[in-house]
């Protein structure tokens, strides 16, 4: 893999560090006047999803790390993995639990979703910005109020719990918001 | 439809004009004080030796000379202002462009404004009192807090710079994170570039920030292999009357009791070559012009080189370099 000096650190570069893939945030350029120049870098690993600081001296370079990308359509779980397919190639991955983490709650078939490779392996697995999924339990909501107060809470379909308005009912498909975890809207039908 | 901005400056209105107003009560300052304001070249056909500055460089052409002539760029305009003192002139100051490559950040711009003086018969303590007054002025900032670099160090991460091995250096280097940094090659001992190095990674990430937060700090006495320019303590052969003026965690100026022997001004020329030979770099012609004055005499005298910059980013309580300039370097 190639090598990157600090000069070409830039939000969105691979590096690896500690032997884990990590993305650059930020890269911030310190130098006293009459000494060495240093980056401090603000890097997220992308396995343990830690964000983290380090500095690095001007000039000096590091691996970068071969990690891409893909965006595919997940399938279904046969309860030990989770495999997606490339909808061109008709080409199939399978992702781990540890892959999965929190996105595990937001997998709907045939969705689109983002796998991250990392030397051909998938590290993370990002779910669509809105999924739409059915309403399993809820109570119901008090006749008459509408747009509500603090809502309720829903279960869905995947097992998911968020906060809905209380005039939304079991068995109502709705919209979410993956990266807050929030209620958006009914479901277009 | 968008709109680029691509055109506009990168400082507000408001900024500039607060900027302008700035520079007028320094100006005022030193005419109350009878210090001469003059102006230097920028361009030079020699540059510092620093091993951590280098310079831009131009290209000259005489129209009776088929030869063109390399120029730097100044870094700092320290060695013609010196010339001038050694030629008989009073306490002198300008306001000046300095050009520093490979400088970009919050803090840097390649090229940016520097507020550089020079005092004859101050010494290191009354010429940080001056400092003290200026920032008083724009800042409205309480008395300066004097305190040694090595005082530093032995507070913030309990190392005694002066008589810790390089052993206990590179452990607290790893201990805050930077095993990345210390050389591959170290077993027990640092070569005193490496020392410094070291050195300067702890102060930058570990103490500038926690320094100068209530009220200006000057950090005195840096170390005779970090003295640049100043002259060797009296008292401790190991120390330099250098000092350096923070607050609010940013490095606001940097001076000196000068060094005067030219002797000693020639052998910190030949360490500093031999310091960028070792670590890669190309060896700098020396400013012969400057060395036959210091040949001459100069006078007793202090300096110092305060960033306006980054002084006005202060004053305004500005994030970014971009925004106290009319145009920062991206917006060129």
């Amino acid at each position: 893999m190639a090598h990157f000096s600090t000069n070409e650190f830039k939000a969105g570069l691979k590096i690896m560090l500690d032997g884990e893939p990590c993305n650059i945030l930020e890269n911030e350029y310190v130098k006293p006047g009459k000494g060495q120049a240093f980056s401090r870098v603000k890097i997220r690993k992308l396995i343990s999803n830690k964000v983290l600081e380090k500095t690095f001296r001007s000039g000096d370079s590091v691996e970068g790390a071969d990690v891409m990308d893909t965006e595919l359509s997940y399938l279904y779980t046969d309860g030990e993995f989770w495999h997606f397919m490339n909808n061109e190639t008709f080409e199939q991955i399978a992702a781990d639990e540890k892959a999965l983490g929190d996105s595990i709650k937001w997998l709907v078939e045939n969705d689109t979703c983002t796998i991250t490779l990392w030397n051909g392996t998938p590290i993370v697995v990002t779910p669509p910005n809105f999924v739409e999924l059915e309403i399993t339990e809820t109570d119901p909501g008090l006749k008459g109020d509408t747009a509500g107060t603090g809502g309720k809470p829903a279960t869905l379909a995947t097992g998911a719990v968020v906060r809905v308005p209380l005039f939304v009912q079991t068995g109502e498909t709705i919209r979410v918001d993956t990266r807050s975890g929030e209620y958006a809207s009914r479901a277009q039908k | 439809m968008t709109i680029l901005h691509q055109w506009q400056p990168s400082g507000s209105i408001d900024s500039i004009v607060k900027r302008a107003q700035i520079l007028s009560k320094i100006r005022n300052y030193f005419a109350n004080q009878n210090v001469l304001e003059v102006e230097t070249p920028t361009i030079s056909p020699s540059t510092v030796t620093d091993v951590h500055l280098e310079a831009m460089t131009t290209i000259h052409t005489n129209p009776q000379s088929v030869e063109k002539t390399h120029l730097f760029l100044q870094t700092s305009p320290e060695y013609y202002m010196k010339r001038m003192l050694s030629a008989g002139f009073p306490s002198i100051y300008q306001i000046t462009k300095c050009f520093r490559d490979d400088e970009v950040g919050r803090f840097h711009n390649p090229e940016f404004t520097m507020l550089e003086w020079y005092r004859l018969d101050y010494s290191m303590h009354e010429l940080i009192e001056d400092v003290d007054s200026i920032l008083k002025l724009v800042l409205d900032t309480p008395v300066c807090h004097k305190i040694s670099y090595r005082e530093l160090f032995a507070m913030h991460l309990d190392l005694d710079i002066k008589n810790d091995s390089d052993l206990k250096l590179v452990s607290i280097c790893k201990q805050c994170g930077f095993e990345n940094i210390v050389p591959t090659e170290f077993k027990e001992t640092l070569s005193q570039t490496q020392r410094n190095m070291l050195l300067q990674l702890l102060f930058c990430e570990e103490i500038e920030s926690k320094i100068g937060l209530e009220r200006p700090v000057a950090v005195t006495h840096f170390p005779a292999s970090q003295a640049s320019l100043a002259k060797i303590d009296p008292v401790d052969p190991w120390l330099s009357l250098r000092f350096e003026i923070y607050y609010k965690g940013i490095e606001l100026a940097n001076g000196f009791e000068e060094l005067t022997d030219v002797k000693e001004q020639k052998a910190r020329f030949t360490a500093d070559n031999e310091q960028r030979k070792e670590s890669g770099l190309e060896v700098k012609p020396e400013d012969t012009k400057f060395l036959d004055a210091l040949e001459f005499g100069l006078p007793a005298c202090s300096g110092v080189a305060l960033g306006i910059d980054r002084l006005i980013m202060l004053a305004l309580g500005k994030k970014h370099i971009s925004e106290v300039l009319t145009f920062d370097f991206a917006s060129l």
